[in-house]
């Protein structure tokens, strides 16, 4: 739908409403862009719209200003429609500089838009982004011309902006990524009241640089206003999301505060034993904050002493977890064995990223499953719970910690570093409507004769919870194999094999208290069955949904959050459909465990480019195996 | 009415209430065994109730430990029973928080937490059983094993340069020091009480006796000969006095400790008094032990407190920082924490 808007004598700007839009913010990884991108994806937010990011950043601090290695971007996919992803390619690519564009320019669709900043594509720039000396700037060679391209001089124009300001060069090039995000608000029709207030309370101590951020801001939304360039705006109306009131949401946001929830809610203090590794040092960032809340945090020396120290606050009657990533879940496999026979409740957070050794440590990965699952020495099954979005991070890890806890067993989280970094709107849950986590410490002995048994069981295999300092309840527990029930070391051979299967009955039985697998969309019968896990939900989803549209091609998707147990029912549904396909952003690890467990001929669709899927990619691969005989 | 009158003074606990029921299973002779005792005898003394003290350990001969006592006890994985053991007493400084180690599980494996446990300070009590040697895995050489010596692993000898466990833990800024040895129960008894006295991480090295792979590697400082010749036992405030007769003391010649013969005009007031606070010459102390291999003089090996000083613990910064936070700030509601600050409403 196209209206024209303002038809002073002299021009025409017209406002093109749609329902949804990715835009790209890329620039040099000093340039602000995860800032920018944040601000535009807060303030659509407060406009009703839904949406889906996708901060990408170097592994490096700083690379060398003006190259590829430099480049961050930041993607946001809003709307008036539902999103669960941020978008397979973009509408809008705002780049700072020649490396940016010359980086992300393969994803913006044809005939998008590309806003420059000139200042970016002089001879020094391009040298550094790799053109060949004496180039052309791409700005002005003819090879855009299939895209809408506005030329502006962001720095030229903030300096302008700032001549008064009294500040520093440095620190008014700091102030051209709210010229561009003026522009940018301009051009989406956005009110910057939001961001005006942001800043407010950002730099409300320092008045020059407040009122040179502000000045920035408004010059660029002058400048959208003023100039003849722009022929078209954009109108997104708000979506229609489920009434209620909503809050945005990052996973490892999401992640910290479901931990607190669950503490709060087992009558448990939350003890976090962690050492920084990126993508979960977030974690670590969010609940240190919580002293007031009485969470502990504890930035340990290394990897194991985080796991270590969190089994420690366990032991004591706490709820110990660790946060890491694929290097650190490594190095705490011995301990995480440790935990498996003290069969004490820990939380061990993964939030995988690219793989192995220190990998694409900024980029995204889900293959850490089969070390979840196997990665330790002898017969030590675990629960493993996987997140599905970023505001799934808090329910999953929510369910996590009531397994953990009432089942008396270390728990493998996993998210990764798409969901852990993207954000979305969250209808947030409110005290009371949290479920519960049913805990009780035992207190007195638990045999016949006056004794305490401590590995004496329920039915569920589960065994007491003592903390130390109760009076006669005294007991070792160990690393060493234990007798049945008395947990005394034992090297019977018999009893070793029968204390393996109590441990892995328990874990098995968990799986009496997790809810049936069903279809997330499509129907219990189909052609294809698309299984997923983790982060690939909005991919999967949006495919699927988008099929079932189209209607030709026959699809169903069913998402696992547990990934071990799996769902009693699993079996059963897999059998319902003709064709199951994995998608996975590894080289086939849930595919493995569902063929070996169900003998089910899943087919499966691998990732590993430190991306996330594509909704296009998922889309073609269920219509080729749908049509395949 | 009838009222009956219970009985309710506390029950002295006696060594008998801090023995599990578990049979000890080291080798006959092991020094562990009056390692082991003298824990025993000594706790009921110090007060504070059973439930109350944690025994952590790691792997090795000495971690079985805590499988002997009648308290909460964990046995863990190499190395790891300090990190653990500042886990248990950060998330409950209530407790009474022991590890029990040996030169391998702390100084080898266990390294990197050794000198961040000392430095964070948490308080908690260290007991280091020192044989200079792998027991468990059948007789390799360890950091505290001489240089040259043969063993398993090396059959030749070893070329590795061995740790001095009191100069590394000073310089990890441990807030006590102290030695002891299996054969002195009376002075062991002496030390681990000064130990369980000490506000912060109290690290104790007993020189602790292998029968099986390094026998006899301490017994210079055990048997009736050699003893008081090589036996220096340090108090604080008192001289430093040794020798058969304790007609040896040693001096500071500036900063350089000189062995003298007492009489002849050299009284033991002209000797170096110990002070347990004086970090420098705890260090110099710490030294002793290569400064008999290094300098031709040889060194008697001092025992008893090298260094203590008062410096705050982890567990109690931790909590004392949630307290502060808690009174400026109040506790946030679970609903607050859920909607953040900013939130929109969709109708």
């Amino acid at each position: 739908m196209e209206t024209i808007l303002d038809s002073t004598p002299q021009r025409t700007t017209i406002i093109k409403e749609t329902d949804s839009v990715v835009v790209r913010f890329s620039g040099d990884s000093g340039d602000g862009m995860q800032l920018t991108g944040m601000q535009f994806t807060d303030t659509s937010a407060f406009l009703g719209q839904d949406i889906s990011t996708f901060p990408e950043f170097p592994a490096e601090i700083r690379a060398p200003a003006g190259t590829l290695a430099g480049v961050s971007g930041f993607q946001v996919h809003f709307g008036s429609k539902e999103i669960y992803t941020p978008g397979d390619m973009y509408d809008v690519l705002v780049v700072m500089n020649s490396a940016a564009l010359k980086s992300d320019l393969p994803r913006l669709r044809k005939g998008g838009i590309i806003v420059a900043n000139v200042a970016g594509f002089d001879s020094k720039n391009l040298k550094l982004a790799g053109y060949p000396e004496g180039a052309k700037s791409p700005l002005e060679d003819g090879t855009l011309e299939n895209y809408q391209v506005y030329k502006i001089d962001v720095t030229k124009h903030t300096k302008d902006a700032l001549k008064d300001s009294g500040l520093g060069m440095k620190e008014v090039d700091r102030c051209k990524n709210m010229f561009v995000l003026g522009v940018l608000f301009w051009m989406f029709d956005k009110s910057m009241e939001y961001t005006i207030k942001n800043l407010q309370e950002k730099f409300g101590k320092k008045p020059e640089l407040l009122n040179a951020n502000l000045i920035a801001l408004k010059s660029g939304w002058n400048y959208g206003d003023n100039t003849e360039i722009f022929t078209t705006r954009y109108k997104i109306s708000a979506a229609k999301l489920p009434a209620g009131v909503y809050r945005n949401i990052s996973g490892n946001q999401g992640l910290a505060i479901g931990l607190i929830a669950a503490a709060e809610k087992a009558g448990v203090p939350l003890f976090l034993g962690s050492y920084p590794i990126t993508p979960a040092s977030d974690v670590l960032h969010e609940l240190s904050k919580y002293k007031a809340n009485g969470v502990k945090t504890f930035q340990a020396e290394d990897e194991i002493a985080a796991i270590c120290s969190a089994i420690g606050a366990a032991y004591t009657g706490s709820l110990g977890v660790t946060t890491t990533s694929g290097p650190g879940m490594a190095l705490k496999a011995e301990a995480m064995g440790l935990a498996v026979i003290f069969e004490i409740p820990l939380l061990i957070c993964d939030i995988q990223r690219g793989g192995p050794s220190t990998g694409l440590p900024t980029k995204t990965e889900q293959a850490d499953l089969l070390m979840a699952m196997h990665g330790r020495h002898g017969e030590a099954p675990l629960p493993i719970v996987a997140a599905a979005t970023p505001a799934d991070c808090f329910d999953a890890v929510y369910e996590a910690v009531r397994i953990a806890l009432e089942h008396m067993t270390p728990v493998i989280f996993l998210s990764d570093g798409y969901i852990a970094n993207g954000a979305e709107p969250w209808r947030f849950p409110t005290e009371d409507q949290l479920p519960p986590i049913n805990l009780k410490f035992t207190t007195t002995p638990n045999s016949e004769n006056g004794k305490f048994l401590p590995y004496k069981r329920d039915d569920r295999g589960v065994r007491p919870w003592v903390k130390p300092g109760t009076k006669g309840l005294e007991h070792r527990i160990g690393g060493l194999e234990k007798q049945n029930e008395t947990g005394n070391v034992s090297y019977d051979s018999k009893n070793h094999e029968l204390m393996v299967k109590l441990r892995a009955e328990k874990i098995e039985k968990i799986a009496d208290s997790i809810p049936l697998a069903k279809p997330d969309s499509g129907k219990d019968k189909a052609k294809v069955l698309v299984l997923g896990w983790g982060s690939t939900y909005g991919a999967i989803k949006t495919a699927v949904l988008e099929l079932l549209d189209e209607g030709v091609v026959d699809v169903a998707h069913v998402h696992l959050r547990h990934m071990n147990p799996f769902p009693k029912n699993l079996g059963q549904i897999l059998h319902g459909y003709d064709k199951v396909l994995i998608p996975e952003m590894n080289t086939g690890q849930l595919r493995q465990l569902i063929r070996a467990k169900y003998l089910v001929p899943a087919e499966g669709f691998s990732k590993v480019q430190g991306m996330p899927f594509t909704t296009e990619e998922i889309k073609e691969k269920i219509t080729e195996l749908h049509n395949s005989k | 009415m009838e009222t009956s009158t219970e009985n309710t003074a506390p029950v002295k606990l006696t060594a008998k209430d801090f023995t599990s029921d578990q049979e000890v299973k080291w080798c006959p002779g092991c020094g562990d065994y009056s390692i082991l005792k003298q824990v025993q005898t000594v706790l009921p003394d110090m007060g504070g109730d059973r439930e109350k003290y944690v025994f952590v350990s790691g792997i090795g001969c000495s971690s079985r430990f805590p499988y002997y006592m009648a308290t909460y006890g964990m046995h863990s994985i190499h190395g790891r029973a300090p990190a653990i053991a500042t886990g248990v007493k950060a998330a409950n400084p209530e407790l009474n928080v022991w590890v029990v180690t040996g030169d391998g599980d702390l100084l080898s494996i266990g390294g990197n937490h050794f000198i961040h446990v000392m430095r964070r300070n948490p308080n908690i009590k260290l007991m280091m059983f020192n044989n200079e040697i792998y027991g468990l895995t059948k007789g390799q050489y360890s950091p505290t094993s001489s240089k040259g010596i043969v063993t398993k692993s090396t059959p030749y000898g070893s070329i590795d340069e061995p740790f001095n466990p009191a100069e590394l833990a000073l310089g990890a800024k441990t807030s006590f020091f102290a030695r002891t040895i299996d054969r002195d129960p009376k002075h062991m008894q002496a030390v681990i009480h000064r130990a369980n006295k000490h506000h912060g991480t109290a690290f104790v090295e007993v020189y602790q006796n292998c029968p099986v792979f390094n026998d006899g590697v301490f017994f210079i400082f055990t048997e009736k000969e050699t003893k008081k010749e090589e036996c220096l036992f340090i108090e604080h405030g008192k001289p430093l006095v040794f020798g058969q007769t304790e007609n040896k003391g040693i001096k500071l010649d500036g900063l350089k400790p000189v062995i003298v013969e007492l009489g002849n005009g050299v009284s033991k007031d002209d000797l170096w008094i110990h002070d347990e606070e004086d970090k420098t010459k705890a260090f110099m102390l710490a030294r002793f032990a290569d400064l008999s291999k290094d300098s031709e003089t040889h060194f008697p090996r001092p025992f008893g407190v090298f260094f203590r000083e008062d410096r705050p613990c982890i567990d109690e910064d931790m909590a004392k920082q949630i307290e502060t936070i808690q009174a400026k700030k109040g506790r946030t509601s679970l609903n607050k924490i859920l909607s953040g600050e900013k939130t929109w409403t969709i109708v």
